[in-house]
């Protein structure tokens, strides 16, 4: 491994040390400052019952009464160990619940994030190419649109049309209620991730389709670009042939650090089709006061959301040769 | 082998509050070039030289408008005949690196460049080896990258690119700037060859010296407008020059000691009159009335109301 790269690796690692470390101290200020009591998230209904002496147990087994910052170092020290805590309304520890949730959201992701990564790089190559072409203003139109447009709105649009007007696809779900994950066929599955899918594609595709079309116009006006005219080089020809790379890695840079915009979508259109998915599961950790779960998955969308950007450097470390210079030898 | 009329080439542009405007770079532009020969084509920068080119080629952005007429090979050149023969037939050595695309392998650019000029496909790797030996460059160097290359190199990749097809007409965007002297040589070494194989060579440059060293006919321009038409020989001495441009430049050599110093030109707006008038020592009346016909003289030609 060049040097270089250990060093590309090592810095980002620091990183995400740090940026993980602030996220936890934010959160827990803010929990600790939060009107919710953990006594009674805790004990839910059934706050009416329990008397004075029982409360005064719990906070001081659960070391409520301690000062702040122990409290603090306590907690970090857990999650150190990878010890996230029990979720209170799943009766689970929150690493299982997040793990579960989060295979069913990633379906979700991955399909939306590829169809629309796909679809919304070729339109926006298309727009460039071919700039102020009827084709042009109609994906700019659309992509406008698009971009104002709030995510539950198209997912209930849709819903309404092709679920309970057409009767196409379920109403709700990731699989037929009554039965359970693993007794759903793969078909079942897609069938309920379909309309989900579609509404978070049609979303995040307006994003790569506009910053595409930029880049290809950029392209189609550079010099190398001029150049390949010169030679007699057609236009799809320089798309094709020329451009291609050049558009394509800011592009795909683009839709890894879109992981965070991805994720803020999953949560809004899980929450319309009912996805039981890591997105409806944070706004129900929010609703019911589950705080453990719901700083696993602040912690958790740091990494998955830091993940995505460290791929996508990577990528642009590997891709272009400009940045490997240094790196040792010409390849 | 080309012959250009009284060209003009305007842009539009959009001013405050969307009004157009339309400014002209390039008119009254005469020039021409015949099989076997250098044509050099001097004119400070911004004088058009490269619009020029690009206007020969019809690789110019949207916006810009060209009138005159323009023959090649005897025949009109439209802007659908420009698109079946550029790359094959006239091609272009672009004026710097940024005209490589700078994430693509050099062989495959040269490669590339070869197959539009219309080589089959199969013999293209041994045409593009021939053309890396001719142009001096390794083997190993159809790897790199474009910033891998020195400057020199990069001159060479881009003079490799256009001539490895067959074009008749090469134009030659200042293949010199930024060349020591010895490369500098060398690269007017190959247009000469070139030449001397029987195409047409257009050797753009703002620099006299080095295209007199290898150019047979000298066009100038001034603020996009053809002044003189002159021999190589011409400038030898003062007494063959005949526009008052072309002796400013000449006199501007370092060979000359500076005689006189001449101030940029100026542009002048769109109300006709002579180009160079602003910077004209024997400037009058007549001179800001209309721009002067190019007449004949001697083996060359001159548009000077004076001359
Ligand atoms: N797309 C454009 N729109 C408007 N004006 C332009 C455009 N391209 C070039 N020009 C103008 O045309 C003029 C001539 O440009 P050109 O590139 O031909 O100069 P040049 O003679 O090649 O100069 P140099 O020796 O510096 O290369 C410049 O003043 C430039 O501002
Ligand atoms: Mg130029």
């Amino acid at each position: 491994m060049p040097l270089q790269l250990t060093k590309f690796l090592f810095a980002k690692t620091l990183r995400l040390v740090l940026l993980v470390a602030a996220v936890a101290t934010l959160s827990f200020v803010l929990v600790s400052r939060s009107p919710i009591d953990p006594v009674d998230a805790y004990v839910g209904a059934a706050v009416m019952k329990i008397s004075p002496e029982q409360r005064q147990m719990i906070i001081a087994r659960w070391g409520l009464d301690r000062p702040p910052l122990e409290r603090f170092g306590r907690w970090a020290a857990q999650l150190a160990k990878g010890d996230f805590g029990v979720s209170t309304i799943f009766n689970e520890p929150v690493t299982a619940v997040i793990a579960k949730r989060f295979v069913t959201s990633l379906w979700l992701m991955v399909l939306a994030w590829c169809f629309s990564g796909l679809l919304g790089f070729a339109l926006g190559l298309i727009a460039g190419a071919w700039e102020e072409s009827p084709a042009d203003r109609l994906i700019r139109l659309y992509a406008y649109t698009m971009a104002s447009t709030p995510t539950f709105w198209v997912g209930m649009i849709l819903l309404m049309l092709f679920s309970v007007y057409l009767g196409w696809t379920p109403v709700c779900c990731a699989w037929p209620p009554g039965l359970s994950a693993e007794q759903a066929t793969l078909w079942q599955r897609l069938h309920h991730l379909l309309l989900p899918a579609v509404t978070l594609s049609l979303i995040g595709i307006a994003q790569i389709t506009l910053h595409t079309r930029e880049k290809t116009i950029e392209a189609m006006r550079s010099d190398y670009a001029v150049f390949a005219r010169a030679q007699g080089e057609s236009p799809g020809g320089i798309v094709c042939r020329r451009a291609l790379r050049n558009v394509a890695l800011p592009a795909v840079t683009l839709q890894f650090a879109s992981l965070g915009e991805l994720f803020g979508g999953a949560v809004l259109a899980e929450q319309v089709f009912a996805y039981p998915g890591l997105g409806r599961t944070t706004v129900e950790a929010g609703i019911r006061g589950d705080i453990p779960l719901l700083l696993g998955i602040v912690l958790f969308s740091t990494i998955f959301v830091f993940t995505g950007n460290f791929v996508a450097d990577l990528i642009y470390y590997l891709v272009d040769p400009r940045l490997r210079k240094t790196a040792g030898g010409f390849s | 082998m080309l012959d250009i009329q009284n060209l003009s080439i305007r842009f539009t542009r959009y001013t405050f509050g969307l009004k157009k405007k339309e400014v002209c770079i390039v008119r009254s532009l005469d020039l021409s070039v015949s099989t076997g020969q250098v044509m050099a084509v001097i004119g400070q920068s911004g004088a058009g030289k490269s619009l020029l080119a690009h206007a020969l080629l019809g690789i110019l952005p949207r916006n810009a408008r060209i009138e005159g007429r323009v023959f090649f090979k005897g025949q009109p050149l439209t802007p659908e005949r420009q698109s079946a023969i550029r790359g094959r037939e006239i091609a272009l050595i672009p004026q710097s690196v940024t005209y490589l695309n700078p994430l693509l392998r050099v062989g495959v650019q040269v490669a590339r460049a070869a197959r539009l000029s219309g080589i089959n496909q199969k013999d293209v790797p041994a045409t593009v080896s021939r053309a890396f030996a001719r142009y001096l460059l390794q083997k190993k160097v159809a790897a790199w990258f474009p910033f891998q290359l020195s400057g020199g190199m990069a001159r060479r990749v881009l003079t490799a690119t256009a001539t490895v097809g067959m074009a008749d007409l090469i134009l030659a965007d200042e293949p010199t700037s930024g060349l020591d002297p010895i490369t500098a040589r060398e690269a007017l070494g190959h247009l000469r060859e070139l030449a001397n194989t029987g195409k047409a060579v257009l050797l753009i440059t703002h620099d006299i010296e080095t295209a007199l060293q290898v150019a047979d006919m000298v066009t100038v321009f001034c603020a996009g407008t053809t002044v003189e038409v002159a021999r190589a020989d011409d400038f030898k001495g003062l007494g063959h020059l005949r526009h008052p441009y072309t002796r400013a430049l000449w006199a501007a050599l370092p060979t000359n000691s500076f005689i006189g110093t001449m101030k940029p030109i100026e542009r002048t707006s769109d109300t006709g009159g002579c180009p160079f008038r602003l910077c004209c020592n024997d400037q009058d009346a007549v001179c800001g009335q209309s721009v002067p016909e190019l007449k004949q003289a001697g083996e060359g030609w001159v548009r000077c109301h004076h001359a």
